[in-house]
């Protein structure tokens, strides 16, 4: 089997169809066979992933490669940047609004819950232009 | 157990996912913090939350739960019963608080 690539569009805002492509990568996985734990660990960085976008950017994109044994994902959302990408990998910090966190958002915990999950993790982000993450999860040896 | 079975045991309203009540409970988990759930929350378990916005339904299907009880009988969005009958998520709902609801499961040998 080669690589297979899908691309979600998410848009700002938009709670109602929040969580969709996460959803959707889940059930692609499932289909294709893809071990329960490493489909977990994707499962739960798109979710994050998904929700960042929605949440605290001006829409953007999420993108998976899937291969048998590893899952490439690119989360790619049109601004504005994150000013510090230090404070906003540090669990429980979290700029997110007080009518966010009280839907159970907001906990600071999006970005440390994508790097757990991922075999490699990385962030670049400007101000005025956007943030682009890449997450790649592989099969661990003996599952 | 299923959760049809636990709905008559201890008196839980289906609200929605009916078509998802084979599913077999195996343990319980209660937090409202999504992330915290995502990160903690494990495959077949029974899920008791007072959010009520249609983005729990995603979060359970995403982890495989089993189902979701809405404590103290709180009102549910039209929008939330509508993704869980479309993922087969039972939303489950009950006049009691999370702390007895823990009681009656532990009462009936579920989830132990």
């Amino acid at each position: 089997m080669s690589a297979i690539k899908y691309t979600f569009q998410i848009e700002k805002d938009d709670f109602s169809r929040a969580g969709e492509a996460s959803s959707s990568i889940k059930k692609i996985l499932m289909q294709v066979g893809s071990e329960p734990s490493l489909t977990r660990r994707v499962a739960i960085a798109t979710y994050e992933a998904e929700m960042n976008i929605v949440i605290h950017s001006d829409g953007g994109t999420i993108s998976v490669m899937i291969d048998p044994k590893c899952v490439m994902v690119l989360a790619k959302d049109n601004g504005p940047g994150i000013e510090n990408i230090e404070l906003a990998m540090k669990e429980g910090y979290s700029t997110a609004t007080d009518r966010i966190r009280e839907m159970g958002f907001g906990a600071g915990m999006g970005l440390s819950n994508m790097k757990k999950c991922s075999d490699e993790f990385s962030i670049e982000s400007k101000i005025g232009e956007g943030t682009t993450i890449m997450m790649n999860m592989c099969v661990k040896e003996g599952e | 157990m299923k959760v049809k079975e636990v709905c008559q045991k201890i008196n839980l309203g289906l609200l929605a996912g009916g078509e998802g009540l084979e599913r077999e409970i195996t343990g319980l988990y209660i937090c409202d913090l999504l992330s915290w759930v995502m990160s903690h929350a494990v495959k077949g378990n029974a899920w008791i939350t007072v959010q009520t916005h249609s983005n729990i339904i995603a979060v359970a299907t995403l982890l495989d739960m089993s189902c979701i009880i809405i404590p103290e009988d709180m009102e549910v969005e039209e929008e939330t019963l509508k993704k869980a009958n479309e993922e087969k998520m039972p939303l489950l709902r009950s006049s009691q608080n999370s702390y007895d609801l823990v009681k009656e499961f532990l009462n009936h040998g579920i989830g132990k």
